[in-house]
């Protein structure tokens, strides 16, 4: 995983709540087997309409979305993390995701940012006045900053160890190796399997 | 104090706690598809690890799967590699595989409990969110994201932060006619679609122990369209009875080892949820949505709803968009609503007692003029137990199709969708925008709605059928 230190970049202001896995990435688009190739897909419908935010010129090349409140609710397919990453997205600014989504983008170096609903709105209304306003979030010092505003934010000490130094999940998991072979060892013989081994 | 049933399956499961970390739990059973694995066989081929439990993990085909001429190639060319993928990848690494056309193939959600491999106090997860589905046997069981599901083929693991727990108690019991669709539906629009989030919900009271495993199964899959990635329901007498004799349900000393065990998976008197929703059964009836998520929804008896009546600006704001995106005027009766599909299926509603609910209403009816009606089995089997009762005979007199197994119109990954503008009733669990075809508008409704709506061209509920004929003879 690509680490995640700071990062400085210009918005994309996604005035909508509750949206969905559905929106950032379309079934069809699922089929591919790779994890890269989805920026296309990324709010695909929604792009059809070039009043959207992200047709408009002033947003190419912007990296921070700050979005409404239940970002990345629905499914599960972390295709949503890879579209936002592949489309350029290092980080999410929302008031509150969805847990599935949340522990995927974590787990990519997309970093999903919760700061209360007033403060979104006030980064929203900065990046809607002025698009080249700049918004840096800070995952060292856990903080936002842009013009007139600073913001903190939580991420437990795990998660964020973890993407501060770019950490593999299951290489770490693996260093356990004992510690499974044990609890393997005392599992009731009355728990399934799907194979005779 | 005491624990709840989810803290008490949690702390069976724990590998490895340390401070500061999230615990390392055991994975019990892990179900892969076609869609979400493919990545994570991939991450693990590019660093030569293996499947560490291949007999904790079991594959089936069912997102892509087209539910028409099964015997012959797949026509989509792209959901073609990902499923011969899935093949490859289960040849080289090992695992069981459902493939189309085997008797044990089906929506993964519907195969794991029929083989009974899903069984009380397990931990089970799934690169999909409806995974939820199997909580209704008193497991955890949750949805995961590719790198996950990598993880877990690599070390039967998972590091997880606990989640908080919230009591949904559904007390009474459910009038007639009303389903626990019905009952899900009304819970979620109650909670909202963020209002389980950080929670392990878990359904109880007297109106959940009357109900069957298939309907439990139905209430726990819808639990993440409340933001919850797990619901769970205790396990009861129904529940041991729905696993005795299953091919993967314990034999002999173990099965009275596993009850016994089962037993003790409740949650204690003096244990504390972190949270607490109580529902009267009795004021419940049928409930559809009108919007754009699952938390949209009002009784079939109520109308489109007015966005300014919301106080909240982001909920009315959502609710005018919904509107427009459905083509739905606020104060309209939602029984005026006219549909030109039904859908009959999904990991929600598509097993047996699902589709007898729905063949009983259809029995000597007729699908209305201008409507579509799909009926897609959860799975092969349960296709087969219908048609052993002649389920199958009853929606195609009623001018339905009957199809193969598989998600289908759920998401439209195969070749079932709603065009551009079409609006169905559908028994699964999404109403997002395009979720089931670009453009396409959804109720979400019970098997009995679907029904109903079927037969009167508009969303109606079973006890509007009195007035349709019945064909003579019948």
């Amino acid at each position: 995983m690509e680490a995640f230190t700071k990062h400085t970049g210009r918005a994309v202001p996604l005035r909508r709540s509750n949206v969905d896995t559905d929106q950032i990435i379309p079934a069809h688009w699922l089929k591919k087997v790779t994890r890269d190739g989805f920026e296309d897909g990324l709010f695909e419908a929604w792009r059809k309409d070039e009043t959207f935010i992200l047709n408009q010129p002033e947003r190419k090349g912007a990296t921070v979305l700050v979005a409404g409140p239940d970002f990345g609710t629905g499914s599960s397919r972390e295709h949503a993390v890879w579209a936002l990453q592949n489309y350029g997205f290092k980080t999410v600014i929302s008031s509150r995701f969805a847990d599935i989504f949340r522990g995927n983008s974590l787990k990519n170096g997309l970093l999903t940012v919760v700061l209360d609903q007033k403060i979104v709105e006030a980064l929203q209304e900065l990046s809607e006045n002025d698009p080249q306003a700049e918004i840096t979030v800070d995952l060292e010092a856990r903080e936002v900053r842009a013009e007139g505003i600073t913001a903190s934010f939580e991420l437990d000490e795990n998660s964020r160890w973890r993407l501060l130094n770019g950490l593999d999940d299951i290489s770490i998991t693996l260093q356990n190796e004992a510690d499974i072979a044990a609890y393997e060892a005392k599992r009731p013989s009355f728990k399934p399997r799907t194979l005779e081994v | 104090m005491g624990r709840t049933l989810a803290e008490k399956v949690w702390d069976d499961h724990v590998v490895r706690r340390a401070e500061g970390e999230p615990d390392l739990l055991f994975i019990d059973l892990h179900l892969l598809h076609e869609v979400t694995s493919p990545q994570a066989f991939d991450g693990l081929r590019k660093s030569g690890r293996q499947v560490r439990r291949l007999d904790l993990t079991i594959a089936t085909e069912d997102h892509n799967t087209p539910t028409l001429d099964i015997d012959k190639p797949i026509a989509d060319p792209v959901s073609r590699v990902q499923l011969e993928t899935l093949r490859k990848n289960a040849a080289e690494f090992g695992v069981r595989l459902h493939p189309l056309g085997d008797v044990e193939q089906g929506v993964v959600h519907v195969v794991g409990p029929q083989l009974g491999l899903t069984q009380p106090g397990m931990t089970v997860v799934c690169g999909d969110s409806h995974t939820s589905t199997h909580g209704a046997f008193g497991g955890l069981a949750f949805g995961i994201g590719t790198s996950q599901v990598e993880h877990v083929l690599a070390t039967q693991t998972l590091p997880l932060v606990r989640p908080k727990t919230m009591a949904i108690t559904v007390n009474g019991e459910l009038p007639d006619g009303v389903t626990a669709k019905d009952l899900i539906l009304a819970i979620i629009a109650r909670i909202g679609t963020g209002g389980g989030q950080g929670y392990v919900l878990e359904y109880r009271g007297s109106a959940i122990e009357k109900l069957s495993m298939e309907a439990r199964m139905t209430i726990c899959n819808m639990s993440i369209e409340a933001g919850a990635r797990a619901g769970m329901i205790a396990p009861d007498q129904t529940t041991f009875d729905y696993l005795e004799g299953r091919v993967h349900a314990p034999k002999g000393e173990d099965w009275d080892a596993a009850v016994a065990y089962w037993k003790t998976l409740k949650t204690d008197e003096d244990a504390e949820f972190d949270a607490e929703v109580v529902i009267e059964a009795a004021e419940l009836s049928p409930f559809v949505t009108w919007g754009t998520n699952p938390g949209q929804g009002a009784p079939l008896s109520a109308h489109v709803p007015d966005p300014a009546s919301y106080e909240d600006a982001s909920e009315r704001l959502a609710a005018e968009k919904a509107l427009e995106y459905m083509g739905l005027e606020a104060g309209q009766p939602l029984r005026s609503i006219k549909v030109d599909t039904v859908f009959v299926g999904s990991c929600t509603n598509g097993r047996i007692e699902d589709l007898r609910a729905a063949a009983e209403l259809l029995k000597g009816r007729k699908v209305a003029d201008g409507v579509r009606m799909l009926v897609v089995p959860g799975s092969a089997r349960v296709g087969l137990q219908a048609v052993s009762e002649g389920l199958d005979v009853v929606f195609k007199d009623a001018g339905a199709e009957w199809r193969h197994a598989g998600c289908s119109m759920c998401l439209g990954m195969n070749p079932d969708q709603l065009a551009p503008g079409e609006r169905s009733a559908s028994t699964s669990n999404r109403n997002f925008e395009g979720r089931q075809g670009k453009g396409g508008r959804t109720h979400l409704v019970s098997p009995q709605v679907a029904a109903a709506t079927a037969v009167l061209g508009h969303l109606a509920s079973p006890a509007d059928l009195s007035d349709a004929p019945v064909a003579a003879g019948v």
